[in-house]
């Protein structure tokens, strides 16, 4: 990716990623929302979801980072900051 | 003998002649072939003598939600694919928090394979090999075990009474049906979701066999290739698929209503103890397992008028299980033989042969051996060919043998 995305665009790939792994609808893959509570991710599915976003965007997911990214806010504003 | 009355309720299976037990059924019926000359490159690309497969009928990619279905390796698919269909055939819903149809803790599941998962097993291994650790799936290992199948089948079910996997190569289903029965007889469960499922087509098992020389190379004619029984016979065609049966205590299925298809009045389990791939030349373990299942059943060989035979279409195989049929059993006995049409589905094969075993009796048809053109001198039995034949069964065996010198033999009787 050649320009930093905007958090809006961070949040589609995720959305579309989400999808792809665990069958949410993009529309339901909203920053407020909580991966596990919310999505019903398991642990599982995460790790793809994880190693599909540092594809996608350029970055490094450790697995301590992972544990912290509870919503999909939280994942996108990790994604804003180390792209 | 058996001090529980366990009565099976619900047929689940898909096949590589249909992808649910009435389609599978009616083309066995019917005389139709399962077996198709395999086009995967790798066939061409490592020059494997045998060209051909009994793959399925019906893809489960086409019939799993797809997030289900790339979460399940092949094997763990087509056992829920075909548990799915027993459950609901037994007349139970899929349990919810508001309602479980079977008393979880009362519920068990017994679905054994041969391999378990070797293609997720080998693609992971590639994919580690060319993109490294970061692209290995962290489903791998739910994937690969051989106790996938029957765990995903147990959480669907809301099964607590124990999931239990056996492995006893082209034996795993009969095997699975057998330990179920005995689970309700302990008393462990009131109703168990029993059989087998074989999903392992690919080229290191394909060239595995190869190189035992136990399949069929007549790469001209699938459609005659697997011809259990016949003169020119020439060995198996290796198949997939699953099937998976509801047993469950009499008075249990009683008490709802439950359409039940026959009872399983007893098994007989044993071991060669005498070489890894060969049957016992005498065919001991054989004879054991039906004398065994006839005595647990309180009846005499003579009340068991058909056996459904394990019979691969191997040389030396269908001969050994012949005479052993006749030692055990007598002359009396009519046989046939599914793999001719359906091919052989290693873990699966004897949880499907028990379902067209049961569907005989409840029908009172027994389906033909296909492409039996020119019966065996040595067979000295009399074998279904041409058309179906109708027939009132009281008691009938299902045979099922495997690699490892397992043999098992599970008596189902009218109910």
């Amino acid at each position: 990716m050649s320009e930093k995305p905007s958090d809006a665009q961070i949040l589609d790939g995720l959305a579309e990623i989400v999808e792809e792994v665990a069958g949410v609808a993009t529309d339901d893959v909203t920053a407020d929302k909580s991966f596990v509570d919310d999505l019903d991710i398991d642990s599982l599915s995460m790790v793809e979801i994880a190693v599909q976003a540092e594809d996608r965007f350029g970055v490094k997911i450790p697995d301590d980072e992972l544990a912290n990214l509870k919503t999909v806010g939280d994942a996108v504003n990790y994604v804003s900051k180390h792209v | 003998m058996s001090n529980v009355d366990v009565v099976v309720t619900g047929l689940g299976a898909t096949t590589p002649l249909g992808g649910d037990v009435s389609s599978t059924w009616d083309a066995l019926l019917a005389g139709n072939n399962g077996v198709r000359v395999n086009t995967a490159p790798w066939v061409e690309r490592f020059d494997l003598p045998a060209k051909l497969a009994a793959t399925l009928a019906v893809e489960p990619t086409a019939v799993l939600p797809r997030v289900q279905a790339r979460r399940l390796d092949r094997c763990e698919q087509i056992a829920v694919i075909a548990a799915r269909e027993a459950w609901a055939d037994a007349g139970f819903a899929i349990p919810t928090d508001e309602h479980e149809p079977v008393d979880p803790d009362r519920l068990a599941i017994s679905i054994g394979t041969g391999i378990g998962g070797p293609v997720t097993l080998l693609d992971q291994d590639d994919i580690l090999e060319e993109h490294g650790l970061r692209k290995v799936s962290p489903l791998t290992v739910p994937m690969l075990m051989p106790n996938g199948p029957a765990a995903h089948v147990g959480i669907e079910l809301r099964a607590r009474a124990g999931v239990h996997t056996v492995a006893s190569a082209c034996a795993s289903g009969a095997e699975g049906i057998a330990n179920a029965w005995q689970m309700i007889q302990n008393g462990r469960a009131d109703v168990v979701v029993a059989g087998g499922a074989e999903a392992c087509i690919h080229p290191i098992t394909v060239a595995g066999f190869c190189q035992s020389r136990t399949l069929s190379t007549r790469n001209d004619a699938p459609e005659r290739a697997s011809r259990p029984f016949d003169v020119d016979r020439d060995g198996f065609v290796l198949g997939e698929g699953a099937g998976v049966v509801v047993l469950e205590r009499a008075d249990h299925a009683a008490a709802r209503g439950a359409r039940v298809y026959a009872k399983v009045s007893g098994y007989g389990m044993t071991s060669d103890a005498h070489h890894i791939t060969g049957n016992h030349p005498e065919g001991i373990g054989q004879i054991a397992a039906m004398t065994n299942a006839v005595r647990m059943a309180g009846l005499t060989p003579g009340d068991i008028a058909h056996v459904n035979a394990h019979a691969t279409s191997t040389v030396v195989g269908d001969i050994g299980e012949a005479a052993a049929i006749r030692k055990a059993l007598g002359e009396h006995v009519v046989v046939t033989a599914p793999k001719a049409s359906i091919g052989h589905l290693v873990g699966g094969a004897g949880a499907v042969e028990s379902i067209v075993t049961l569907l005989s009796i409840y029908y009172g048809t027994i389906p033909a051996t296909r492409n039996l053109e020119n019966l065996d001198p040595k067979v000295g039995l009399d074998v279904v060919t041409g058309q179906p034949r109708k027939v009132e069964l009281a008691a009938a065996i299902n045979n099922s043998f495997g690699f490892g010198g397992h043999n098992v033999a599970v008596l189902f009787t009218a109910a």
